[in-house]
């Protein structure tokens, strides 16, 4: 009897993933992510620090976008000092961390992820006071001839290294300004497939991004392959008077998609945005 | 047990199922053609929604697209051998994408070639994983990286095929459905096989370059052609007419989407409002449309 449980149990797990992944599970967060970028803190879930929105279905899993909304201004008394965004389900969950300041203005983020599959996207947010709260979104990944990859790796590559600011609803002296950063970047996750095809292609994305106004930190972001190519992101800073934006980043390349352990530094690249409010 | 024998039924009903008749019509002389309904790929289907086929030459028949599972790739082959006695010795795959290449393993023995655009290895490279990872729950099908096979001839521009007093003329085009399509002329009977450069009735998806799809187009429209097949929808014999609905459609999307960025507005507000009157010509608008918004506002942001 024993036996035929077992056969039971074996035969329900081969036909779950039909219908599994309605919602999401709190799995790899509980067995992978909390202890590993959280061990021995206190987190709880809650949408009063921050918001997340996702689409529910990723119409492109390459290209899916995801914003995180903090519910109160920055200021030296309260602010966001860090958000991190994870993919529970990809194969390098780890999305991001964002570290905001007093000067952010609003510790608002907006940017494109990859979602090879039905999973929760979630944003764990870090106070000033040293609390961390947590919220979460569900998305169904696409099915379908889609992949997380990106359409046209060529013309990425070619205009690798490219940087677009657009401030495109205006500056006003002091008040918090959303500002959009573009970087032309494949964001290569990996290749795996290679005892077939003889493709050996490591990963190649930009992993270090730091924003400043004037040379004050505006946003510092740790990035991964998760990000979607040709990386965008919005956020805010205040221009408190005539000066100058400035992105620097870093790429590298890693063995396996997967670990961090093996990388070699890539290139350092630099753009400025000349802003008058 | 009765619910142990019913699971296991479940389990081995499909891959022990005698293989369904696959529908063909011989659309001009030599030239065979099975069209499919239009599906979103899924475990009911099996992803088997494209339209796939095959010519017969005097030496021997070229397979062009080889369907969406393994055992329509074997329906292809049995329905081959029901049609002539001459050997396949080309699988051509016009690209990427599972609904065209998951029958290639049917073909694979010795003295077929297996020819494709010279990027689609290196598609098959970033892309096989996970189409593979996700084949069992989403279509139903079992596949593993034996089922990936990549291209024994490379076409870089032009290529032309001899299957015995009948040449095929392959052209690689640049980035448009895909950034690997590859499209089939024969000349014996002025039939071009654009697979999914040209959607007919199912929408149109973009998965390469919307602004090199455009160009295509253009290009194509002033040739002419007796017979046109597409990879999904009916055969045209009325080129270049049947083109305009989908050069419409991606004309219309790239003129909303440029005037979106133009504004300074978002990819969300982009996909939330752009092209929403075409729902009515086009059927898998709603699995398909905000994809090509999205993916097209990716591709015009960096155009200026």
């Amino acid at each position: 009897m024993h036996k035929l449980n077992n056969i039971v149990y074996l035969l329900a797990l081969m036909i779950l993933p039909a219908t599994a992944a309605a919602e999401g599970d709190d799995i790899t967060w509980n067995t992978v992510l909390k202890s590993q970028f959280f061990a021995g803190k206190n987190i709880e879930e809650s949408n009063t620090v921050i918001e997340l929105d996702a689409p529910y279905r990723a119409e492109d899993p390459a290209i899916v976008p995801v914003k995180v909304t903090s519910k109160f201004p920055q200021s030296k008394d309260k602010y966001i000092k860090k958000i991190w965004l994870f993919v529970d389900k990809n194969p390098f969950p780890f999305v991001g961390e964002f570290e905001f300041f007093p000067e952010s203005g609003k510790a608002d983020l907006a940017l494109r992820v990859r979602v090879n599959t039905y999973s929760d996207i979630r944003a764990v947010a870090e106070t000033n006071d040293g609390k961390f709260s947590m919220t979460k979104k569900f998305v169904k990944a696409s099915g379908g001839c889609s992949a997380p990859i990106g359409a046209d790796l060529d013309e990425a590559m070619k205009r690798l290294g490219k940087v677009k600011f657009r401030l495109d609803d205006g500056v006003q002296s002091g008040q918090p300004a959303l500002t959009q950063l573009m970087i032309s970047h494949p964001n290569l996750t990996g290749m795996q497939m290679d005892q077939m095809t003889r493709f050996i292609r490591k990963s190649h994305f930009i992993d270090q991004l730091k924003v400043t106004f004037n040379g004050k930190p505006v946003l510092n972001a740790k990035i991964d392959i998760a990000i979607s190519a040709d990386p965008n992101f919005r956020f805010y800073f205040v221009p408190d008077k005539a000066g100058e934006l400035k992105a620097e980043f870093t790429d590298v390349s890693c063995e396996s998609p997967t670990s961090r352990n093996v990388c070699s530094k890539g290139g350092s690249y630099s753009q400025s945005y000349t802003v008058s409010p | 047990m009765k619910f142990v024998l019913l699971l296991a039924g479940l389990l081995i009903s499909y891959s022990t199922m005698a293989l369904p008749p696959l529908s063909f019509s011989q659309v001009a002389p030599g030239v065979y053609l099975h069209t499919a309904a239009h599906h979103w790929p899924d475990r009911d289907n099996h992803g088997e929604i494209a339209n796939i086929g095959f010519i017969v030459g005097e030496r021997c028949v070229a397979v062009i697209d080889s369907g969406g599972s393994p055992q329509q790739g074997a329906a292809l082959r049995n329905t081959i051998k029901q049609v002539t006695a001459k050997p396949v010795c080309y699988v051509i795959n016009t690209h990427v994408h599972p609904d065209h290449i998951y029958g290639n393993i049917a073909f694979k023995e010795p003295g077929v070639q297996f020819v494709g655009h010279h990027k689609l290895a290196r598609a098959m490279a970033t892309r096989g994983d996970h189409y593979l990872g996700r084949a069992a729950e989403l279509l139903d099908i079992q596949v593993n990286q034996d089922n990936i096979i990549p291209p024994d001839i490379e076409v870089k521009d032009n290529l032309t095929l001899n299957l015995g007093n009948r040449e095929l003329l392959l052209t690689a085009h640049p980035s448009a459905h895909t950034d690997n399509d590859l499209s089939v002329y024969d000349k014996t009977t002025d039939t071009m096989w654009l697979a999914d450069l040209l959607f007919l009735e199912h929408i149109p998806v973009i998965d390469g370059s919307i602004k090199g799809w455009l160009s295509e187009m253009e290009r194509l429209e002033k040739n002419h052609y007796k017979l046109v097949v597409s990879g999904h929808g009916h055969l045209v014999k009325d080129w270049p007419a049947s083109l305009q609905p989908q050069k419409a459609y991606l004309t219309g999307l790239a003129t909303e989407v440029r005037a979106m960025i133009k504004q300074g507005k978002t990819l969300e507000q982009a996909v939330n409002s752009v092209g929403l009157p075409a729902k009515k010509n086009w059927q898998l608008y709603e699995q398909f449309h905000r994809k090509n918004v999205t993916i097209a506002f990716a591709e015009l942001e960096w155009e200026d």
